[in-house]
């Protein structure tokens, strides 16, 4: 790791002017993709805002029929918050699910949006729930903010600061993990509510992506038969040495029934 | 020069500090600095789970942890566990052999202490689902699972 400097301010205009004012300063969340990607010499950022001391980020509420779970909220804390837990178990579960009990302690909700990796499970999540990025600029939805591999709408020096889901929707997440590192082989997430369904991908493409042909079908009969009889028009998927993308391709269609079902469970539960 | 700050925090009950640059690991902090060499680098990947300690009472990795994000709160390594080695984690994992090598032992135990400090009656399934970030070459882990879970039969859990 090259040397940097660090800091850890106590207010958001702190931490926002330390970013504004060096373009090669980072802020730093869990840590749990930065600092590893530090140690390979991949990034090498000047200085390091650490967000931990703004401990108004990691809040978890509801408000007016929204889940706000702040940026900062670890995996550990959106998988026990009762909120979370009665509006939308299917994330609480999907949070609990992420890598390991170390890393659910560390990461958080915004470090794995900002990173946006292709086999991270909120993108899925986020894009499935219709969810609203707020920014310390500005308010993104999901299928804004995620732009593909790595990258999302974030400006230089632009910090999450919540994300907001609407409460009254039903929610399941299937994931098929690789079984050393726990990302998704393929992840699917599902929402339903009173729009219709949202269905997303993550792990098996290059970042995550809705299927807007299979929330059509469902539109159309959500029945056992015809989530039986789901057709896919998949994107070019990945081919690499865990999987083909044949074998990714069959994934998401196990993984999307399975989470349609869980869904249809969790909606006649509502 | 490199910067260096000043790092206070809390290691195993006693008050400690000492100054540091950014980069140090917390992992390298504890071993080299403070000479606690019961915490492994293992992977240095946040992958084998040889170095967790515990940060305010929750299992951490501690090479995927800065040492100056430590500033401030409290870290318990294997060493202050318990003063005489005799955590009923460490009586079971010595009866019901749950080390060849040992190396991944301390974290291993560390990861089952704060499980035990966190569910009140914690099954089967919720310690190979508390150990999951934890690598073992030896054992097959089996043996691990049962240590710990006669360490919950003992402490009356």
């Amino acid at each position: 790791m090259r040397s940097f400097s660090y800091s850890r301010p106590d207010t958001l205009s702190d931490a926002l002017d330390r970013l504004a004012n060096d373009p090669e300063a980072r802020p730093l969340a869990g840590g749990m993709t930065l600092l590893p990607t530090m140690k390979q010499r991949l990034a090498s950022p000047s200085e390091l805002v650490d967000l931990s001391g703004l401990t108004l980020l990691r809040d978890i509420e509801e408000v007016d029929g929204e889940i706000v779970i702040g940026a900062m909220a670890t995996h550990a804390s959106v998988a026990t918050s009762p909120v979370v837990q009665r509006a939308l178990p299917g994330l609480a579960g999907l949070a609990g699910g992420i890598g390991d009990v170390q890393v659910r302690n560390r990461g958080t909700l915004g470090g794995s949006l900002a990173n946006n990796d292709p086999a991270a499970d909120y993108p899925a999540a986020v894009l499935a729930l219709d969810a609203t990025v707020v920014t310390d600029r500005r308010d993104l939805l999901a299928d804004t903010f995620l732009r593909g591999l790595f990258e999302t709408a974030l400006e230089p020096g632009e910090l999450i600061f919540q994300v907001r889901l609407r409460a009254a929707q039903a929610f399941a997440y299937s994931k098929f993990r690789h079984p050393v590192s726990g990302y998704a082989m393929a992840g699917v997430a599902v929402g339903l509510d009173q729009d219709g369904w949202r269905v997303a991908v993550t792990g098996a493409g290059p970042g995550a992506f809705r299927m807007i042909d299979v929330e059509r079908q469902l539109g159309v009969d959500s029945s056992p038969e015809a989530i039986d009889a789901l057709t896919f028009d998949l994107p070019e998927l990945i081919s690499d040495f865990h999987a083909s993308a044949e074998y990714r391709a069959n994934l998401v269609r196990v993984m999307t029934r399975r989470a349609v079902v869980a869904a249809l469970r969790c909606h006649s539960g509502h | 020069m490199e910067e260096r700050y000043t790092l206070s925090l809390t290691v195993n009950g006693s008050e400690k500090t000492e100054a540091v640059s950014a980069r140090v690991l917390l992992v390298d902090f504890l071993r080299d600095t403070l000479g606690l060499t019961g915490t492994h680098v293992g992977c240095d990947t946040t992958q084998c789970g040889a170095c967790s300690v515990h940060c305010d009472g929750e299992v951490v990795k501690s090479c995927t942890m800065l040492a100056i994000q430590a500033q401030g709160r409290s870290i318990t390594t294997i060493e202050g566990l318990d003063p005489d080695g005799a955590h009923p984690l460490q009586v079971a994992f010595r009866e019901e052999h749950a080390l060849q090598c040992g190396f991944c032992t301390p974290g291993m135990v560390m990861a089952a202490a704060a499980l035990m400090g966190s569910n009140p009656s914690p099954g089967e399934a919720d310690v190979r689902h508390a150990l999951e970030g934890n690598l073992c070459r030896c054992t097959g882990y089996q043996p691990i699972i049962a240590a710990v879970l006669s360490a919950i039969r003992r402490t009356g859990q």
